[in-house]
């Protein structure tokens, strides 16, 4: 059976307007929409189409060609979500109206969906959730493709070291562990991310930074006021920070993150150490944002944040000298 | 019903041990009171209110007394001196040390027969209040029947207690019997307790007098709707646990979470502290017919849960003895524990399986509460949703009486409405589904289940021996609980420990031993 994309190329390449490979990689980008419109259209009318297969077959070997070619560009470059068929664009979809259940609220569930850019939208269970709502599972087809190529993607420099190369490296760029000073701040009590990267027993089988001999970690705990870290961090020289925000509530995480930086700033210490955040709802983008060097989301693992540590301090050394001399 | 063959002999001596471990920590600790009990016993006086900075007027009047350094009398001698002496009531002297007008630790002392009655006295009408309360809420709980056991438990936990009283019923009408508000992180170091209805909190509702009755109230009418009565539940811990325990007995709250030890081991409190406050607060619960949750569950989210389980037995020992010192009836005792093994771990249903038997089967008339899968639990909301199933086959299959249900979002963020729905509906099917289905199975003698579960007792005996053979609090000083070290000396709110001098009287706890354990 033909993909549906293979399809949508058939009726470029009838309309005759391609000839080389890198004009077809043009026409391609230029005519996404164009062309992804067609895709909709014909596997709506599906019926339709197989009338037309005769036709087709006198383009069939030039279509064999430019099939590859535009279904590769696409895969690469261009993708949507992906169903039961590459590109189909399907979308699974679950929200709850304050709407009684009904036709009505059915109604608004489809008319939600179409204002999430979701065409043929479908609504496959609608139950009550009280008097006066009502929880959607919907489905509905992503029409508008994601361009790979012009994004923009914030992610730490670092690449995963095994856990002697990261002894190594820290011991041979400072000549003794790098101390780490965590702590989870502000009001927030939630220890769990905290603990799962610097504690010895780790998270998910990955041995925390205690396990390391790069690492001397003060672990501090939760509900630790940014001065008194501050002050931590300086008392026991530390090399780098690391703050968990697990509480995000009227994003009170972000005003006590930035209270920190400027805190370190005032104090003459941010420079002089890596800064790192983690959480739930943290990306390194948001940390960069806000001020920090690296930012670690979930399903973070210890290692990834030691093979960080360890670079860094690395990179630091080599470009700004040794620190705290 | 499943049975585990275990060694009765093994559990009497558990028994013994940890009856053992608590009265000397109640003995070593019975010369000590604390400004939140002195508050508590304020507030049964009526004492209720704040300043014009927002200070409630019970810190106002234990503070007072901690400043001209007679707090080691007690709150309640001053405090009916005062009002026979000014003419005047509790509250009334509470306003006038607010406003500097009175010293109430250097009036003219009235006579100690006619000040001891005069303290008895004025919290008769709060201990009459909290009785009446409780009865009422026998009366509903006939009138309103809970037919179904588990009781399914969720979490409300908006910051906005006009919106967690909207949630809560619309939980209750989804099919939940228990609703907790959590409190706004941080409250548990707080040594004093907010005042009147609050709409901002960060990750939950702050624990205040108003909250509750407005709350109670909505729930209230909820269950005369649904015809089957929703209980309500809040946090009786951190640094005021008998001013929230007093709190919820005249709201009449139905559970409370009130754990021995998990102030000290999680929130840094201190020892003495934590354990004077946590026997007076428990008698508060004891006395308005309130169940206690117990929090061995943390045990089970801090270290390995697969190494767990002597801890979680030992701790639910001590917290049960600590209980019945308090006065709890078995009834009123929820100890707790957690489904948290590796799912990654072969055989791991089966080992959770025995656990949750075997702690049926240790404390069979205690309503036992179950936690949920939190800690192997990611993103994957759907792969999150089939390990709560897990968890509530166990539950139903072993007979725990308190369930909170597990939220397939568990990871990610507070639940969402739909997040509750789904959730309920799931642990309901399986309350259907597998009703009987434990009565119907046996365990196979000397298999896994049965191994595994005398494995985790003789542990949890050996484990009682070395705590009693140094001693609780030198336990808790080599992290033999969670892996966490604490020190006597060390910790949060020891500053608010005192020694009692020997004028001290507190009437509160005078009457509630009458009452509950028939000292008088």
């Amino acid at each position: 059976m033909a993909t549906g994309i293979g399809r949508g190329n058939c009726r470029l390449a009838a309309g005759g307007k391609v000839s080389t490979a890198s004009h077809r990689a043009q026409h391609a980008a230029e005519h996404r929409d164009n062309h992804l419109d067609e895709h909709r259209d014909e596997h709506r009318h599906e019926h339709r189409h197989e009338h037309r297969a005769g036709h087709q077959d006198e383009y069939r070997d030039q279509d064999r060609d430019l099939h590859k070619d535009l279904h590769r560009d696409l895969h690469k470059d261009l993708v949507l979500p992906y169903g039961d068929q590459l590109n189909d664009g399907v979308v699974q979809v679950s929200f709850t109206l304050p709407v009684a259940a009904g036709a009505l609220a059915e109604e608004a569930a489809r008319q939600a969906m179409r204002l999430m850019g979701l065409e043929d939208p479908q609504v496959a269970e609608a139950a009550a959730v009280g008097e006066n709502a009502t929880f959607f599972v919907g489905y509905g087809k992503l029409t508008r493709p994601v361009e790979l190529s012009k994004l923009r993607v914030a992610k730490p420099m670092w690449e995963e070291l095994d856990q002697g190369t990261i002894n190594r490296l820290v011991h041979e760029t400072l000549g003794r562990p790098m101390v780490v000073v965590g702590a989870a701040t502000g009001q927030d009590a939630h220890t769990l991310g905290l603990d799962a990267i610097l504690n010895y027993k780790g998270f998910a089988g990955n041995r925390g930074l205690e396990a390391y001999s790069a690492f001397k970690v003060i672990n501090m705990g939760s509900q630790v006021p940014n001065e008194v870290l501050v002050a931590k961090a300086r008392e026991a020289k530390a090399d780098a920070i690391l703050v968990s925000q697990v509480v995000t509530e009227r994003n009170v995480h972000l005003a006590n993150l930035t209270n920190l930086v400027e805190l370190l700033e005032a104090e003459g210490l941010r420079d002089k150490v890596v800064l790192v955040v983690g959480g739930p709802r943290i990306t390194h983008a948001l940390a960069i944002e806000l001020g920090y060097d690296a930012g670690f989301g979930p399903g973070t693992r210890p290692q990834d944040v030691a093979s960080y540590l360890a670079q860094e301090i690395a990179r630091r050394h080599v470009e700004l000298g040794p620190l705290h001399e | 019903m499943l049975r585990l063959n275990i060694d009765a002999k093994t559990v009497d001596r558990c028994h013994e041990i940890a009856d053992n471990i608590t009265s000397r920590v109640m003995e070593e600790l019975s010369s000590l009171s604390t400004v939140a009990i002195e508050r508590t016993v304020a507030r049964f006086a009526g004492v209720d209110g704040v300043t014009g900075d927002g200070v409630p007027l019970p810190n106002v009047l234990v503070d007072h007394l901690v400043q001209k350094g007679k707090i080691h009398d007690g709150v309640a001698i001053h405090l009916a001196n005062a009002c026979l002496a000014l003419g005047k009531t509790p509250v009334q002297v509470a306003q006038m040390v607010a406003g500097g007008e009175t010293d109430i630790s250097s009036l003219e002392w009235q006579g100690t027969q006619e000040v001891t009655k005069k303290a008895r006295e004025m919290v008769q009408d709060c201990l009459d209040k909290i009785k009446a309360r409780r009865a009422e809420r026998e009366a509903l709980l006939e009138e309103l029947p809970v037919t179904q056991t588990p009781w399914l438990y969720v979490i409300c936990a908006t910051g906005n207690i006009h919106e967690d009283a909207v949630q809560g019923r619309l939980a209750a009408s989804q099919g939940a019997d228990v609703i907790a508000v959590i409190r706004s992180t941080g409250q548990s170091l707080l040594d004093f307790v907010p005042h009147g209805l609050t709409t901002e909190g960060f990750g939950g509702t702050y624990a205040t007098q108003a909250n509750f009755r407005l709350m109670r109230e909505a729930l209230d009418e909820e269950s005369r709707k649904l015809g089957r009565y929703v209980r309500l539940v809040n946090y009786c811990s951190g640094l005021c646990m008998p001013e929230i325990a007093y709190m919820g007995a005249v709201e009449r709250l139905d559970m409370m979470l009130n754990d021995a030890m998990y102030g000290i081991l999680f929130r840094d409190i201190n020892m003495e502290r934590t354990f004077v406050d946590q026997n007076f607060s428990r008698m508060i619960n004891a006395y308005a017919g309130i169940i206690i949750n117990t929090g061995e569950d943390n045990y089970l989210t801090t270290v390995e849960a697969f190494d767990a389980g002597p801890q979680v037995l030992a701790s639910q020992f001590m917290n049960y003895h600590f209980a019945k010192k308090a006065g709890l009836k078995d009834e009123q005792i929820g100890l707790g524990h957690a489904f948290e093994i590796d799912p990654g771990i072969q055989d791991s249903l089966s080992y959770e399986l025995a656990m949750a038997l075997l702690v049926r089967q240790l404390f069979p008339a205690c309503p036992i509460k179950y936690m949920p899968p939190t800690v192997h639990k990611t993103g994957d909301i759907f792969s999150s949703h089939v390990l709560d199933s897990s968890f509530n086959l166990v539950s139903v299959l072993t007979g725990q009486t308190i369930h909170l249900v597990g939220m397939l979002t568990e990871a990610i963020h507070t639940p969402l409405i739909q997040d509750r729905y789904l959730s309920i509906k799931s642990a309901a099917y399986m309350r259907r589904a597998a009703k009987h289905l434990g009565h119907n199975l046996q365990v196979k003698p000397g298999g896994l289940l049965e191994t595994r579960a005398a494995s985790i007792l003789e542990d949890t005996l050996e484990l009682l021996e070395e705590v009693n053979q140094e001693g609780l609090f030198a336990a808790i000083s080599e992290g033999v609980f969670a892996g966490v070290k604490r020190q006597r000396t060390g910790g949060k709110g020891r500053e608010g420990v005192f020694k009692k001098s020997r004028w001290y009287f507190n009437p509160v706890e005078a009457a509630l031993r009458a009452e509950l354990l028939g000292v008088s």
